[in-house]
């Protein structure tokens, strides 16, 4: 019989959680209850005496001080409802694994196979609520059905004596593990069934190209030889679906694309948008910087490596982790974050993680309108994926550094979330490059970490669709963070060590993916399935192979170190398992208890996918810029657009992420005279026993998509570049990473504007192209997500076209770098850069219901000598504060800067340097790109003035002691006198008590 | 003179080793170790070869049981193998010696919930206190200022004028002990550091200034002889001014930072002999 322990908070002791779940109720679905409580429970299903069970009930899982706790009886008081929320079978239960442990230290043994711990939390509510509206509030609000359960039962039908029977949740699984055969000697129709039924997401051509393959004598001989027939095995046909992902293989980035733009009628054939635009780039830039080429391993690796000192090396990688997201935002974000700390751990030999970048895109949380089935509100998502970014991050001891929150409402469809991480590694180790890495013929595969269960299944084709009524509830996955921090303790000692020759992480596409990519080295591989640790039995061969199981390492051990290489993982209680070897056979080749299950040539499953052929047509939106209303006032609207959501503070996010945990964070996210101005970048100080340092910015415009995708990704480029350089990046030491997120763009009865989109996509990528060639900008990295759409019945949501640019570099002496709070009374205030009318899908004018024409170009040649000078005078000590332009322009950074320093200014704003005729509005609220607003102390003016001698550097004010942001015009007249207090109360108001 | 050997112990979701390890350094230790608890429990490193242990912050665990729950569980059941002995038991014969051991964030967590604070009355094993959710409800990244008892026994604060200035970076940090436990702490003058406003004069017991609602305003705890201390905020986390959140407002500010004056007060402590 499983035991059941309660543990709930002593009367009088505070209830953090309850108050929480009240307080929102109240706030959220105006449900006003007179109390709440919470119990933890603890199911424990394993054979223990009662004696141990009360050892453990009053040891590790009760707080004597504050805690009480009852053993197979209730501790409920007084309620009116009982709701308790546990885990549905088989998903992963952090809290039920730390509590086995724990009893297992006690008891001195460990638990017998299928024994386990498993929680809930159990909700007492005191009010005005019934069943049907606990219902409601337990599936809408405490629990996501696709990983939990409930019980509800009301106060008069409990049983005060006995309490809720114990319930355990364990995976009941009977089916016998079975290889089955796929016929694909069938018709075109049939083929397309069989790849929408088994979540293959493979097109029809794709469906030929692998049954033409199967048709071929030479490879029917092939098979014959090792007793494989004339059909696919299931475990065949989903290691080609994984390979053949989108999500893996980047098909439409490699697709052939036959773009026309009609306004010139130019039209060109473009063979692989990834090696026309993004691989050139970095090539032709490197070759230009020859001797000074900071690129060590871009494209090839799980991240991007460059250099950062003679003996150090930087790795950055960026993923999104959009489609888990939408469906479990807490699983899908935390799973986001640890997933990319692997990329970034797992790159050459393995790097130590340093930070971590988070940027989300969400649709506003006070969204009011009825949501189509199976979206969650808007709300919901935020708070889910600020918590599983929270968790994730904090419990992983890596600083949250940099990120972003912005809003549109189309990102109700899909969110965006953006999860990057920064590692550094020795520039060598043991003699040899740290970047660098091969398996070897003979290497032993080794899976570490984690053990195989259900969880994640088909999430690498789930992601290459749109989110859709057949979505997968297996696609979900819940992150452990304390597993995978052992799992990294580990692994970096092995490899201080040298007792491997290669790594990767198992993410997408599970040990399909990891073994076949490291097979590569060699040229093949043999893996036995049933080797593989599970967590539950009845796992068919085919579900081991592909499981996105989290918290896991492919590692190729030489059979030398295997010895060494087990013994250290058992000492640190870290699980590793031989399941085979890496071979030059040629062949994918899988076994399960000794007989072969895949024989797939590596050669057709690496290089086999046909490519896709995808029509753009490029026509411009017809626009036009908007008159302001004759009532237009520019201190309202700068008051408005500071308590807009893409503008306002994002403190109360910022602080619940540990930004300063291994104490290198030099520029924090928040900074100024009382710690709450928004910094432009972040710079962290890696090495205890340098000043060196690196800085890491990004920029990101997705509004700029709706007038042309060209210049947007021109100012993502220069936004990220410019906050970058504000706190002192060098602009020759620095790498950027693009992470496309896009709507469908292949022409289809679903997607009837597919060729627009598409032209979209090719533009952006012409920009990145032109800009980070502009610029001198290598790409190291990138990753896209090409499915952001919603589509049920006839409602389809198509998110902006957005992409992420992360930029990271390096900052000689983080001694230098400036921060963006005016600093000193008696200041001068210069705006470098020339202001345009450039409104166009400007902050103010979605604040006016409008989109205008006018997107802000980049001039690059001008940015780069601007940048390069704004670091000589950072070098020289010389700027007191620096912070870029971007939303809301020129007004909102001058608030920015006033209230953040605690300091006023005074501004004549017909001393901004302007390309044509501008009124005060378009001078305050234009996003023109490349443009930096500086103080500089008095006694410094002339070497500063002096650096940007032939450049646009325009002297606009002074910082004053009176509390106020004065704007002028030419004859004196007061455009804007705000105080700091009003203007930071209307940008701290909105997200405050997020 | 006496040789200063810090260790740092890692491993289970210890986070803050590193910079913990350096600050040793920094504050004039001879050698700062960082050992991953794997290596106690095999028996090749031991305790008793250190004068002043440290349990640097991190999520044991995950804090998956309440805040360094099961990583205090881990810390009196382990055994060391090949051995009858219990790691408890070095941890037990360090005490004895009057050795020094400081535990930050959920270090400090971890030594109330093994009882090794206050341990009011020599009994190291009891649980007496508790460290708990934040009253806001959410974990906290912000700076606090910590007026420090001038007559407190504490090895750590001794000689500090005011106060420090030090991050908090936690989600249960809120102190938490019976009347009679606040009273003896009093008494003792055991709250060496008290979140207080910026001046530090008065103790505070009002969010942001006080982050998680401490009782009594309670940061950080030492046992009666001074030797065992305990703190939510981070020293190790301001031994350089530019870890200091407003370094680029003020140019006169010193070149060291505040937390550094702890672990020197320990080093220097050893250092005249135990």
């Amino acid at each position: 019989m499983p035991w059941r322990i309660e543990v709930a908070l002593k009367q009088g002791v505070r209830d953090a959680r309850a108050a929480r779940v009240q307080r929102e109720l109240r706030e959220h679905l105006g449900i006003d209850l007179t109390a709440v409580r919470t119990l933890d429970v603890y199911t424990i299903d394993a054979d223990l005496t009662p004696e141990e069970i009360a050892a453990a009930a009053h040891g590790p899982f009760c707080d004597p001080v504050i805690q009480e706790v009852a053993i197979d009886a209730p501790l409920a008081g007084e309620f009116d409802i009982l709701i308790e929320v546990g885990y549905r079978p088989g998903v992963t239960d952090n809290v039920g694994r730390t509590a086995k442990e724990a009893i297992q230290y006690q008891i001195g043994r460990p638990f017998a196979a299928g024994e386990g711990v498993y929680t809930s939390v159990q909700y007492l509510l005191s009010g005005p609520v019934d069943v049907a509206l606990a219902e409601k509030i337990a599936a809408g609000f405490l629990a996501n059905g696709l990983i939990q359960r409930w019980t509800i039962v009301s106060s008069d039908r409990f049983d005060r004596i006995k309490g809720l029977p114990a319930t355990v949740p364990k995976v009941q699984v009977t089916a016998a593990s079975e290889v089955h055969e796929v016929n694909l000697d069938v018709s075109d129709a049939e083929l397309l069934a069989l790849s929408k039924a088994g979540m293959l997401a493979l097109n029809l051509d794709e469906m030929r190209t692998i049954q033409a393959y199967i048709r071929d004598p030479q490879v029917l001989a092939a098979r014959a030889a090792v007793g494989l027939g004339a059909l696919l095995t299931d475990c065949e046909i989903e290691a080609l679906a994984q390979t053949w992902s989108e999500h893996c293989k980047h098909k439409i980035f490699a697709a052939r694309i036959d773009y026309l733009d009609t306004t010139t009628g130019k039209r060109e054939e473009i063979n692989s948008l990834f090696k026309s635009y993004i691989v050139r780039a970095t090539k032709d830039i490197r070759a230009a910087q020859g001797k000074d080429d900071i690129c060590l391993s871009v494209f090839k690796d799980n991240a991007g490596v460059i250099r950062f000192t003679d003996d150090w090396s930087l790795v950055f990688k960026v993923e999104t982790h959009n489609s888990p997201s939408a469906l479990d935002p807490y699983g899908g974000a935390l799973t986001g974050i640890v997933g990319v700390n692997r990329d970034a751990f797992a790159t050459g030999m393995g790097a130590r993680l340093l930070f971590n970048t988070d940027v989300f895109c969400f649709a506003s949380p006070f969204y009011d309108q009825p949501l189509p089935p199976r979206l969650l509100p808007p709300r919901r998502i935020f708070e889910g994926v600020v918590e599983g970014v929270e968790h994730g991050g904090n419990k992983s001891g890596i600083p949250t550094v940099n990120g972003s929150l912005v809003f549109d409402d189309r990102f109700v469809g899909k969110p965006l979330v953006y999860c990057g991480t920064g590692s550094i590694m020795p520039a060598t180790l043991h003699g040899k490059p740290c970047h660098e890495k091969a398996a070897r013929v003979g290497d032993r595969i080794v899976m570490v970490g984690g053990r195989i269960g259900k969880d994640g299944i088909h999430g690498a084709t789930f992601s290459s669709e749109e989110l859709h009524e057949g979505s997968p509830v297996t696609a979900v996955q819940i992150g452990d963070p304390i597993t995978q921090r052992r799992m990294l303790d580990f692994l970096i000692i092995a490899r201080d060590r040298g007792l491997y020759s290669s790594i990767t992480d198992n993410g997408a596409g599970g040990l399909s993916s990891s073994i076949g990519e490291m097979g590569q080295d060699t040229g093949g591989f043999e893996l036995h399935l049933d080797r593989a640790p599970l967590k539950y039995p009845g796992l068919q061969p085919w579900e081991i192979l592909i499981s996105e199981a989290q918290e896991r390492m492919t590692v190729a051990v030489p059979p030398e170190k295997l010895e060494a290489f087990l013994t250290l993982s058992r000492e640190m209680d870290v699980e590793s398992t031989d399941l085979g070897q890496f071979t030059a056979s040629g062949y994918y080749h899988c076994l399960y208890e000794g007989k072969t299950v895949t024989w797939l040539s590596m050669e057709f499953l690496h290089d086999g996918v046909p490519q896709m052929v995808i029509p753009a047509v490029w026509t411009p939106p017809n626009l036009s810029e908007p008159q302001l209303p004759a009532d237009f006032n520019v201190q309202t609207a700068l008051l408005n657009l500071l308590g807009s959501l893409n503008i306002c503070s994002k403190e109360s996010v910022v602080r619940r992420y540990d930004h300063e945990v291994q104490a290198g964070t030099i520029v924090k996210p928040l900074t100024g005279v009382v710690n709450d101005g928004p910094s432009d970048a972040a710079v962290v100080r890696p090495l205890a026993d340098s000043y060196v340092g690196t800085v890491v910015a990004h920029g990101i415009c997705p509004r700029y998509s709706d007038i042309d995708t060209y210049p947007m990704m021109a100012n993502a480029i220069d936004e990220g570049l410019r906050n970058y350089v504000a706190v002192g990046g060098k602009i020759d030491h620095v790498a950027g990473l693009d992470n496309f997120c896009w709507c469908d763009p292949i022409k289809s009865d679903k997607t009837p504007d597919g060729e627009y989109k598409a032209a979209q996509l090719v533009r952006a990528n012409q920009a990145l192209y032109d800009y980070c060639v502009a610029f001198g900008v290598p790409l190291i990295s990138g990753k896209d997500s090409m499915k952001n759409d919603y589509q049920i019945g006839e409602t389809k949501i198509s998110i902006p076209p957005t992409v992420l640019f992360s930029v990271i570099g390096k900052i000689d002496d983080v001694r230098l770098a400036t921060t963006m709070d005016a600093k000193r009374a008696g200041d001068l205030v210069y705006l470098l850069g020339v202001t345009a009318n450039e409104l166009g899908a400007s902050e103010l004018y979605a604040q006016l219901g409008e989109l205008g024409a006018h997107v802000p170009q980049v001039d690059a040649t001008t940015a780069l000598a601007r940048y390069r000078s704004l670091n000589a005078a950072q070098t020289a000590g010389l700027i007191a504060s620096c912070h870029d332009l971007s939303d809301g322009g020129l007004a909102v950074a001058l608030a920015e800067t006033a209230f953040s320093g605690g300091l006023g200014m005074r501004i004549d704003l017909s001393k901004v340097e302007t390309r044509g005729e501008l009124s005060a509005a378009q001078i305050l609220f234009s996003e023109s790109a490349s443009r930096l607003l500086v103080t500089v102390h008095p006694e410094n003016q002339g070497r500063f003035t002096s650096l940007f001698a032939r450049q646009s550097c325009s002297l606009l004010g002074e910082v004053t002691t009176t509390a106020q942001l004065q704007v002028v015009d030419a004859n004196n007249c007061s455009l804007i006198a705000a105080s700091l207090d009003e203007m930071k109360a209307a940008w701290q108001a909105p997200l405050r008590e997020m | 003179m006496t040789k200063v050997n810090a260790i740092v112990i890692t491993g289970n979701g210890t986070n803050c080793e590193r910079e913990v390890a350096a600050a040793c350094t920094l504050a004039g230790a001879d050698r700062a170790d960082i050992v991953h608890i794997a290596e106690l429990l095999a028996g090749r490193v031991r305790l008793d070869d250190y004068q002043f242990l440290n349990l640097a912050g991190g999520f044991l665990d995950g804090d998956d049981l309440g805040s360094a729950k099961a990583g205090a569980n881990r810390l009196k059941h382990a055994a060391i193998r090949g051995s009858n002995e219990h790691l408890v038991e070095q941890i037990d014969r360090f005490i004895a010696a009057g050795k020094l051991i400081m535990g930050v964030c959920n270090g400090f967590q971890l030594m109330v919930k093994m009882g090794l604070l206050p341990a009011l009355s020599g009994d190291h094993h009891t649980q007496s206190a508790t460290l708990t959710f934040n009253d806001c409800g959410r974990f906290q990244d912000r700076w606090a200022y910590l007026k420090v008892d001038p007559a407190s026994p504490c090895i750590y604060t001794q000689g500090i004028q005011g106060g420090v200035y030090l991050p908090v970076r936690h989600g249960e940090g809120k102190f938490v002990a019976d009347t009679e436990t606040l009273a003896a702490i009093d008494a003792g003058h055991l709250a060496a550091v008290k979140y207080s406003d910026s001046d530090y004069r008065e103790p505070v017991i009002d969010f942001p200034a006080n982050p998680n609602g401490a009782m009594d305003a309670i940061a950080g705890i030492c046992d009666p002889t001074g030797r065992l201390f305990g703190l939510m905020p981070h020293p190790e986390a301001y031994v350089d001014r530019t870890q200091h959140p407003r370094w680029t407002r003020d140019e006169n500010l010193p070149a060291e930072g505040m937390g550094l004056w702890l672990y020197r007060n320990a080093v220097d402590f050893i250092r005249r002999g135990i």
